[in-house]
């Protein structure tokens, strides 16, 4: 594992972009995780290159800890902020190994050769990418390679993490490993991360920012903003169905017995959440053939217009389905129904 | 098909453009008081002095157009071999005459030039006689001895008994006299009319007559001459004493 | 035939099969007229031999001062901006459209005894007309901007994304243009550099302009074969093939070399 403890610092940042129409506050405090959602255009980008150094404007305050990064009369440049970045793209040097790359930061901080490749082995041993150290980029996968450039961010020690889309160019199956494997380094880090899919978010960050035209319209807690959203972004892409109960043989035990998807660090007994989106729901009049694991019976309470889809709200669940669906099964308020949603749609997380 | 059509409707666009052009009543129609042009190819070195020749030739013959072709006398040679419509050629050598053999009529000796040294009006080397030449420090520049003025040069170097070292071998007599000229060069070797006629940008130093070397400048009419008997007088014009009196004027010597 | 490709439009063979003809025509026609009998003989000749070696010592001494006043040019042009820089870009590739002889004009006016900098060069001891110099500095003027667009436009299609991941793992910008961006762009860098190269070594009019011509010090090979044509036509045609043949065999290898990165 690392030789040094994580350092963490909280970020103070007013990102004041007049030619983005950009104007917001934030603080993060040490070892926290903050995602930022919102639409394109919101700002997510302006306030990660405020933070990075890669934007600059007069008018914008970064600091990190007690070291103000810029200022009236102050500017550090990017490369001496030890701001990490992690994008989209893993933007790995192509010309060099996997090794050197990850050794870049150590070598850039002055480190000798044989430290910085050490560094880098430890690195990649963490992030499980050690065979491919002698390898070029060009000879990895999209999910090797978002590895490696994790890999790569993290071994420049940076005190702060800043994640653009970490996710989103890997496909559907090398996302669910790199996603457990950022919850586990961001986990006592100061991050800021920009991303679209909520049930990302809500495994990934402590609390949630939701940015429109280059505001903030809402800040809390993750499972809060996402569960009970009060912005009218938040209120599209979010709304997820999260329950409550406790880890029990393989299967989360509260009002409803819900089994899905486990993610590292549950305990026999201990606190745990389900969270599956409305879109993962499936509605029947009566329960389908095959006894499904997560089928519910429920009573429709309220139908409610959501794009070109109907929002089905049954007390503490909510089914996203399309208007024919509706009215196929006759759905009313008052009328019976079941919720059925596949074990593989479901996460379940410790609390 | 819409390819060819095209290239149809463009060749129709061009030519009416053209009939469209040449039945404009503003445009005047070929002159018809002017029907005899006669195309004359000559040395570069006799452009001043053919120039002013041309236009008292044309005011003697009413009727008349001389067009000029300046350009080292082998070029010449080249291009009148491969079909150029000259009617009458002067070389600034005997050598380049003879290779058109009996494509030129009865060739006629009209002129000579000799060799001069040019050197910048401030003279920054002092250059007052030939053995200057030879001394070290003064930066020469000469022909090379592949071209006409750059054999003469050698002539000169070997009758006087001398070894200079140009920083330079140019490739034609323009290029020598520009050098001195922009005062790259402390001296060159041109041709007397070539000092002539860059009037105060050199000042020209004589060569004893003794190791001088002589170019002598031949002028035919042409085997295939549009007009021959307009050739001849032009020929007869240029060795006449009208036209010695001209070259005189230029710096060209008798032949 | 393979499948998937979008088919070139049949009528764009016509302008592409004209344009062809016009250069390698005259090529061919060129190598039509060598008399190859003596080509041998024509070609190592003592001046020829002369003519090449200095054309090809100037040419990379060329490339090699294009490269290291190039390279900067090109990374001002591409990475900063500043009021005046579409003026400074347009001036940098001026000799591309300046007549050589304009080019050995204006490199007269600057190096020359009574130009711009010929006092200061006099002071303090350098001669540069009618010097080897002055033959590499016409060269390096006109191929210049050969290596400055190419390496420009190479510099412009890498981006900055890989620029910015490396000052965010803590390189001064020395580190990320030394171990990123100059690695990144070393094909173009490459291929610049063989275009200045190839431009170097086909320089005549600023060169006889500027530089003179003297066997050995400043007659390069095209001068050579300019000098040859008042005597002997043949041995033009047989130096202009030879230039041509070094001129092919360094963009075949180079090319080669590329696509083996």
């Amino acid at each position: 594992m690392t030789a040094r403890p994580v350092r963490s610092e909280a970020v103070l940042v007013e990102a004041n972009v007049a030619a983005r129409d950009v104007a917001l506050a934030l603080r993060i405090e040490p070892g926290e995780t903050v995602a930022l959602l919102g639409p394109n255009g919101s700002g997510k980008s302006t306030l990660l290159g405020v933070i990075a150094g890669t934007l600059r404007d007069d008018s914008s305050r970064v600091a990190v800890g007690e070291r103000a990064l810029t200022g009236a009369t102050t500017w550090v440049a990017p490369h001496e902020r030890g701001i990490g970045l992690l994008a989209q793209d893993p933007l790995l040097f192509p010309h060099l190994s996997v090794l050197a790359n990850v050794g870049f930061g150590p070598r850039s901080e002055g480190a000798r050769r044989a430290a910085a490749a050490e560094a880098a082995r430890t690195w990649l041993a963490r992030v499980g990418c050690t065979d491919l150290a002698a390898r070029k980029p060009a000879q990895l996968s999209g999910g090797q390679a978002q590895r490696v450039a994790l890999a790569r961010a993290l071994a420049a020690e940076p005190a702060v993490l800043l994640l653009d889309e970490p996710l989103a160019a890997l496909d559907v199956d090398t996302r669910p490993a790199m996603r457990q494997l950022l919850r586990e380094v961001l986990r006592d880090r100061t991050a800021v991360i920009a991303i679209h899919d909520v049930l990302d978010a809500l495994l990934l960050a402590d609390r949630v920012v939701v940015l429109e035209s280059g505001r903030v319209v809402e800040d809390g807690p993750t499972a809060e903003v996402l569960t009970r959203p009060r912005s009218a972004f938040a209120a599209r892409v979010a709304g997820l169905n999260l329950l409550a109960g406790r880890w029990a043989s393989g299967v989360l035990v509260g009002e409803r017995s819900v089994a899905g998807r486990s993610h590292d660090g549950l305990v026999e007994g201990g606190e745990a959440v389900a969270a599956f989106r409305p879109s993962a729901v499936s509605v029947y009049r009566r329960a389908p053939d095959g006894s499904p694991r997560n089928a519910w019976p429920v009573t429709v309470d309220a139908l409610e217009p959501q794009g070109d889809q109907v929002r089905v709200r049954a007390g503490d669940l909510s089914a996203l389905v399309t208007p024919q669906a509706v009215a196929e099964l006759d759905l009313a308020p008052g009328a019976p129904a079941v919720f059925v949603v596949k074990a593989a749609e479901v996460e379940l997380y410790p609390r | 098909m819409s390819l060819r059509r095209l290239a149809a409707a463009t060749v129709v666009a061009l030519l009416g453009s053209g009939l469209a052009a040449c039945s404009d009543p503003s445009v005047p129609a070929v002159d018809d008081s002017h029907p005899k042009r006669l195309t004359v190819y000559a040395a570069s070195s006799l452009k001043p002095a053919f120039d002013q020749l041309g236009s008292t030739f044309e005011d003697a013959h009413p009727g008349t157009l001389v067009d000029f072709n300046y350009a080292g006398s082998s070029d010449l040679v080249a291009q009148i071999e491969q079909g150029a419509p000259a009617d009458v050629f002067a070389s600034a050598d005997t050598k380049n005459m003879e290779k058109l053999g009996a494509a030129a009529v009865d060739p006629a000796d009209f002129a000579t030039n000799t060799l001069e040294i040019a050197v910048p009006p401030d003279n920054p080397a002092h250059v007052t006689r030939l053995d200057d030449l030879a001394r070290p420090g003064v930066q020469l520049v000469t022909c090379a001895p592949q071209v006409p003025c750059g054999a003469a040069a050698a002539l000169v170097e070997a009758g006087a008994k001398l070894d200079w070292k140009p920083v330079s071998e140019e490739q034609s007599v323009a290029d020598v006299l520009g050098k001195v000229e922009s005062g790259e060069a402390d001296a060159g070797l041109v041709y007397v009319t070539d000092v002539k006629a860059a009037g105060d940008k050199v000042e020209g130093i004589e060569i004893p007559a003794a190791v001088n070397a002589t170019n002598t400048y031949p002028i035919a009419s042409l085997e295939g001459a549009k007009d021959a008997d307009l050739a001849a007088a032009w020929v007869a014009y240029v060795t006449g004493p009208a036209g010695q009196r001209v070259l005189r004027e230029y710096g060209f010597g008798r032949a | 035939m393979r499948a998937g490709e979008p088919a070139l439009p049949r009528w764009a063979w016509l302008p592409a099969a004209g344009g062809a003809v016009l250069v390698l025509l005259p090529l061919a026609a060129l190598v039509a007229e060598v008399p190859w009998r003596d080509f041998a003989g024509l070609v190592t000749s003592d001046s020829a031999r002369v003519a090449l070696g200095l054309s090809l010592r100037t040419a990379v001494a060329s490339t090699v001062l294009c490269v290291l006043l190039g390279t900067p040019m090109a990374l001002v042009l591409a990475r900063s901006s500043f009021r005046g820089l579409p003026l400074l870009r347009a001036a940098v590739l001026l000799p591309l459209v300046l007549p050589p002889v304009v080019a050995g004009i204006a490199l007269l006016a600057t190096f020359g005894r009574r130009g711009l900098l010929g006092h200061v060069l006099e002071v303090a001891g350098v001669q540069v007309a009618f010097s080897t110099l002055a033959v590499v500095l016409a060269q390096t003027f006109v191929a210049l901007p050969f290596l400055v667009t190419s390496l420009e436009g190479a510099l412009r299609t890498a981006g900055r994304r890989y620029e910015t991941v490396a000052a965010s793992l803590g390189a001064s910008p020395t580190r990320v243009l030394l171990r990123v961006t100059l690695p990144l762009v070393l094909p173009g860098l490459f291929s610049g550099a063989v275009l200045a190269f190839a431009r170097a070594l086909g320089e005549f009019g600023a060169t006889i302009t500027f530089a003179g011509s003297l066997q050995g010090v400043t007659r390069t090979l095209p001068l050579e074969i300019y000098l040859q044509r008042e005597v002997d036509p043949d041995a033009a045609v047989a130096l202009s093939v030879l230039l041509m043949a070094v001129a092919v065999v360094v963009i075949v290898v180079a090319r080669r070399d590329r696509s083996g990165l």
